[in-house]
């Protein structure tokens, strides 16, 4: 049987293969794991200048209310998030979680408003599902379009805005989560202000037919080069975001994952729109009393890196385990291994030390705050 | 005499001491280097058993010992800088010395043709 023949490809794969690209299977897709360049290259390349990524795989919703006022839209999502939609602006994005009854997570996203519709990214892996669960709940009140003509791109690091406002001059007055509409060579996009590489940097949502078009446009500019998903996995660990399946899943809650920043105040207990999505009850309780365990980084002493599923140990000797990696490798811009992981809260204060098990030997680490390498988004 | 295994270590052999390491081929498709551990002078290995690792950035991969024998020397600068192994693998890139236990053994590993051809 054809294995490879299974998988789908995105609308820039003709161009990943010309670009010498080693294509693995991901979520279903041919996706390029990384370039001839390789990781470690493409990773300093997107920190020191611009990185273009194919991340086509990824699913794009339109999320329209059918009584035609976008308020309702918002607060369809909200019945499935515990973010505020309703007071997110028009032309801003913000970070979202669909959860589940139980307090766990179904995926991550973003989720911009777009004015008369809400424009949603969700990952690759869980987008049938989400569509799935988006029908279920809110297909009632809202026609739901999964986009399946348009390619989506990345363009991170400290060059990207200035390479992308050589093709659109209005690019310098977005500000970070910030979601717009815009023409690049004639084709109609939309380019938010947004990542996963801890980088500045835009995403933009291009016509599958003029794709190609527009990356080979960026990719003509001397400070882009092509980065593949290896580079995107250490960009998006240094930068301390989590990975959905690894980091997060239906069995982790958004404050065992540290990220209680997600969930504004309106949303929380005494909020005037407090509750009100799936799993309520425990990460409310969550929020007020805090959880049992919790997402940490972890800087690894030595050079042997901490893959997931490393079990982590209270003491050298592996009598007391305390915990599991969920992400780890080496950090290329930091040049020393780093690795995420859940531990008991009264184990997750920066500085604890503990221990990893490694190919049977229990290898010191030293819980770290997140993120690795700080942020440069333009606020 | 130099020899070559499937699973894409070379050997140079001079008496029954053999110098191991990765081929180029194998360099190439594990990509930049950033950790490799190596065996213990003095410890035995059996054909096919874990004798080293190596990790990229991206995934940790194990070497085997590709004949019967102890480890009689091993390529610290390999441990200090992994980028040798991708910079030269089949020179200054090399894992360690393996004393055979039956140097005739030897003689059923691939040539360079034979494994020029598996790899196309």
């Amino acid at each position: 049987m054809d294995v490879v023949s299974d998988l789908k490809r995105t609308p820039l794969h003709d161009l990943n293969v010309s670009l010498g690209a080693r294509m693995v299977p991901f979520a279903g897709y041919e996706m390029p794991v990384q370039f001839p360049a390789g990781v470690l290259k493409e990773h300093l390349h997107t920190r020191a200048a611009a990185g273009l990524f194919d991340v086509s795989h990824m699913g794009q919703v339109i999320v329209r209310a059918r009584s035609g006022d976008n308020a309702d839209a918002a607060r369809a999502l909200e019945s499935l998030v515990p973010v505020d939609v309703v007071g997110l602006g028009e032309g801003r994005q913000r970070y979202a979680l669909f959860t589940a009854g139980d307090g766990g997570i179904l995926d991550d996203l973003m989720i911009a408003n777009r004015g008369d519709h809400f424009f949603v990214v969700v990952n690759a892996a869980c987008k049938d599902a989400d569509f799935a669960h988006l029908e279920k709940h809110i297909g009632d009140s809202c026609e739901l379009t999964m986009l399946t003509d348009r390619a989506l791109i990345a363009l991170q690091g400290p060059r990207a805005e200035t390479v992308l406002a050589e093709l659109w001059a209005d690019i310098a007055g977005m500000r970070f989560m910030d979601v717009r509409a815009c023409d690049l060579h004639d084709a109609d996009c939309i380019v938010t202000r947004s990542g996963y590489t801890g980088e500045d940097g835009f995403e933009i949502s291009i016509p599958a037919d003029r794709a190609e078009r527009v990356c080979r446009h960026l990719l003509d500019h001397p400070d882009v080069m092509p980065i593949g998903l290896g580079a995107r996995d250490s960009l998006r660990l240094e930068a301390g975001l989590c990975l959905y399946g690894n980091d997060i899943d239906t069995t982790t809650t958004p404050v065992e994952a540290a990220l209680e920043w997600a969930m504004q105040k309106v949303r929380r207990t005494g909020g005037d729109r407090a509750g009100g999505f799936p799993g309520a009850e425990t990460i409310l309780a969550q929020l007020t009393s805090g959880a049992a365990r919790r997402r940490v980084g972890l800087k690894v002493e030595g050079k042997a890196p901490v893959r997931p599923p490393a079990k982590l140990y209270a003491d050298a000797e592996g009598k007391t385990e305390v915990g599991h990696v969920t992400s780890g490798g080496f950090g290329p811009s930091i040049e020393a291994p780093i690795a995420m992981g859940y531990v008991p809260v009264a184990l997750a204060a920066p500085g604890t030390p503990l221990f990893a098990e490694v190919r049977g030997k229990y290898l010191p680490v030293t819980v770290a705050a997140l993120p690795f390498v700080a942020n440069s988004f333009k606020r | 005499m130099l020899k070559f295994t499937a699973e894409h270590e070379w050997l140079k052999i001079d008496g029954d001491v053999a110098t191991v390491g990765i081929t180029t081929h194998a360099a190439e498709q594990l990509g930049d280097l950033v950790f490799v551990e190596l065996p213990e002078v003095g410890s035995t290995h059996s054909k096919g058993g874990d004798a080293a690792t190596v990790e990229s950035v991206k995934a940790a991969s194990d070497v085997y010992c590709p004949l019967d024998g102890e480890i009689v020397e091993v390529n610290q600068a390999i441990v200090d800088d992994p980028s040798l192994v991708n910079s030269d693998p089949q020179g200054a890139g090399w894992f360690f010395k393996l004393k055979l236990n039956n140097k005739a053994d030897a003689e059923a590993l691939l040539d360079e043709a034979a494994y020029k051809e598996l790899v196309g």
